[in-house]
């Protein structure tokens, strides 16, 4: 269990994060803030308390490796990494601009510390930390740990099942996949668009070792990956219940959310709902 | 103030173009049924899919799967049009395309969506530069990249209504200029003079038609006169309007919203080398990757821009012999 003390910090963590996903977004004019809300928990557990990493030394021969294989949520992505001392957090409001590190999706030639690799078309993450995971169990003797992170929109592509079978196969209990189960899609829900269901059965099936977590509780989520780390002998996916647009009233749940930025009174209205003043939505904006 | 202004041209998104032919041809083709792959509004395959919902099938988020589904429903006799983003839609599920859908010459209709740099701030894995280069290279395919709205329109009903087999439609995300309108004539596999002139012929294709009548504004004011065609046709090509354009002009400047290597440049210095061989030049993006940004700030950066245009085309005619 957590003590009140890290569940406040990491509560306020995300909160800043979606704070922070609201403002990027909003300035950027585009992006996608709905599956950015769904996974501000899962991050931020996992960069402020499962990951090895050295925020100041981001190519750390020893870290931990984390591939946003949904890389369309990356403005959560570089959210936590601008929390975590990456990058100057000013940076941030540059997202999706002419000349920013901070691309519409993660990219690898922009140089922002912290992005192991380019992704954005769905499916491929996953193979990749498939990859990572293969070469340190079975070649480099590393006993870091590779944590990718898919939608569960992503895992209708095929790709994601060649990549869990051969995860399987090769027994790489050095990989943990976090499914981001926030039943939404672009179209619409997952269930409706094309039925992945049911995700666990065919996890134990494909020879991974499921969990199953809530997606928004931090004790849930820490027991998670806690757990993860004492399977041997087979992957762990960890089955993370989420909401789409979690924390923002009128995001929440709505398909619409995917891929589009708030307008302004509705990204004062966000703002607002996470209890920041109105005035930081500019704070520290160029004109 | 946006140059676009000086026309009285209306700005709107090729893909419109596509969505309205798709219930268009839903009246008069029972037969024909949509594939979507999770980006349906994107491609405007929902004007289609919200009025004839029993004929539209959602394939997920899998593309290869899609196109193989597609060839399934030509087997039996539907004329399927499937249709993501071009990225997805050539890249992902290119080995489905060629040995499923071409080898057996299945009449699928593929709507490649946001080709070019068009889908601006989403980046790099987004922007499809490389399909054009990828659909020429296929035996039985037919490969059309309309310049705007209307014509786009023009080119999905001759998919489904003129060709028996694989056609692949490259359309844009952004509003471009509507340079053609329901009278302009489309014919599958001729080119579109869209103006003569004299001293080179700059031949284009997408958005890059109207940027490329803005540069030869400039270029007739510098006394160059230009013709200019509309190869909204890649595959099988025009060559006679390539080789007349040759001997008449006698320089060919190339123009596309796509990489240099393999694409409309390659499909026209191809047949110019084999007709009648003159100085020849190429606007593409130059062997890169894309980035995020405004699609008309990409444009500039790229050199793609009528001013860019017009200072190649510039060089190129003192090449002439
Ligand atoms: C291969 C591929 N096909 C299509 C897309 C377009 N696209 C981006 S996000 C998305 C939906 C993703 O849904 P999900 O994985 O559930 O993500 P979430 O709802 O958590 O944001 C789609 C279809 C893409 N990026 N890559």
């Amino acid at each position: 269990m957590l003590d009140d003390n890290d569940l406040q910090k990491y509560s306020e963590i995300a909160r800043r994060i979606r704070f922070d996903v609201i403002k990027m977004t909003y300035h950027a004019g585009s992006g996608h803030p709905g599956g950015s809300m769904s996974i501000a928990e899962i991050l931020t557990i996992l960069y402020f308390k499962h990951l090895a990493h050295r925020p100041s030394e981001p190519h750390w021969e020893n870290r931990d490796r984390v591939i946003l294989s949904k890389g369309h949520a990356c403005p959560a992505l570089y959210a936590v990494l601008a929390e975590a001392g990456y990058y100057p957090r000013d940076e941030m409001w540059t997202l999706r601009k002419f000349g920013s590190r901070l691309q519409g999706h993660p990219a690898l030639d922009k140089g922002l510390p912290g992005i192991e690799v380019s992704t954005g078309s769905l499916g491929q993450g996953i193979s990749i930390a498939v990859g990572i995971a293969l070469s340190f169990k079975h070649l480099d003797n590393n006993h870091r740990r590779v944590y990718t992170i898919l939608g569960d929109g992503e895992i209708e592509e095929g790709q994601v099942w060649e990549a869990f079978m051969a995860a399987g196969h090769y027994h790489l209990d050095n990989l943990v996949a976090i499914i981001d189960n926030n039943d939404l899609q672009i179209d619409g829900f997952v269930s409706d668009v094309m039925n992945v269901h049911p995700i666990f059965d065919k996890m134990k099936a494909f020879n991974w070792y499921p969990i199953v977590a809530e997606g928004h509780d931090f004790n849930s989520l820490n027991n998670a990956f806690e757990q993860a780390k004492q399977v041997k002998g087979m992957p762990v996916t960890i089955i993370a219940k989420t909401v789409k647009g979690k924390g923002i009233s009128y995001m929440e749940n709505v398909a619409g959310w995917h891929g589009k930025a708030p307008n302004r009174e509705l990204a004062i209205k966000a703002v607002e709902e996470l209890g920041f003043p109105q005035s930081a939505l500019d704070k520290d904006i160029a004109k | 103030m946006n140059i676009y202004e000086r026309h009285d041209w209306k700005m709107v998104p090729s893909r419109n173009g596509f969505g309205r032919a798709l219930t268009e041809l839903a009246e008069r083709h029972p037969e024909l049924v949509v594939i979507g792959a999770d980006l349906t509004e994107s491609t405007r395959a929902n004007y289609f899919s919200e009025k004839y919902p029993d004929r539209f099938f959602n394939a997920g988020i899998a593309e290869q799967n899609a196109a193989g589904m597609a060839a399934g429903l030509a087997l039996t006799g539907k004329i399927p049009v499937f249709s993501t983003y071009g990225v997805f839609a050539a890249g992902r599920a290119f080995d489905q395309i060629r040995t499923t859908i071409c080898y057996s010459n299945a009449n699928v209709k593929i709507g490649g969506a946001h080709g070019g740099l068009s889908v601006g701030p989403d980046g790099a894995t987004h922007q499809a530069l490389e399909e054009i280069a990828l659909i020429r290279v296929l035996p039985h395919m037919t490969l059309f990249t309309p310049a705007d709205d209307e014509e786009t329109r023009k080119a999905t009903i001759a998919a489904v209504e003129q060709i028996n087999g694989p056609v692949y439609i490259r359309f844009g995300r952004a509003p471009v200029p509507s340079i053609t309108d329901e009278s302009t004539p489309f014919e599958v596999g001729k080119a579109r003079i869209v103006k003569d002139g004299e001293d080179i012929t700059i031949i284009a294709c997408g958005a890059m038609v109207a940027e490329s009548i803005l540069a030869s504004e400039i270029l007739e004011r510098d006394g160059i006169s230009v013709r200019i065609i509309d190869m909204h046709t890649i595959k099988p090509i025009d060559r006679q309007a390539i080789e007349e354009s040759a001997r008449k002009t006698g320089a060919i400047l190339t123009v596309e919203e796509h990489q240099i290597e393999g694409g409309l440049g390659g499909a026209v210095a191809e047949v110019v080398v084999r007709t009648y061989p003159v100085p020849m030049d190429f606007v593409a993006v130059n062997d890169r990757f894309g980035e995020s940004g405004e699609p008309m700030e990409l444009i500039k950066k790229f050199e793609l821009d009528y001013e860019s245009i017009a200072r190649k085309a510039r060089e190129l005619s003192k090449k002439k012999a």
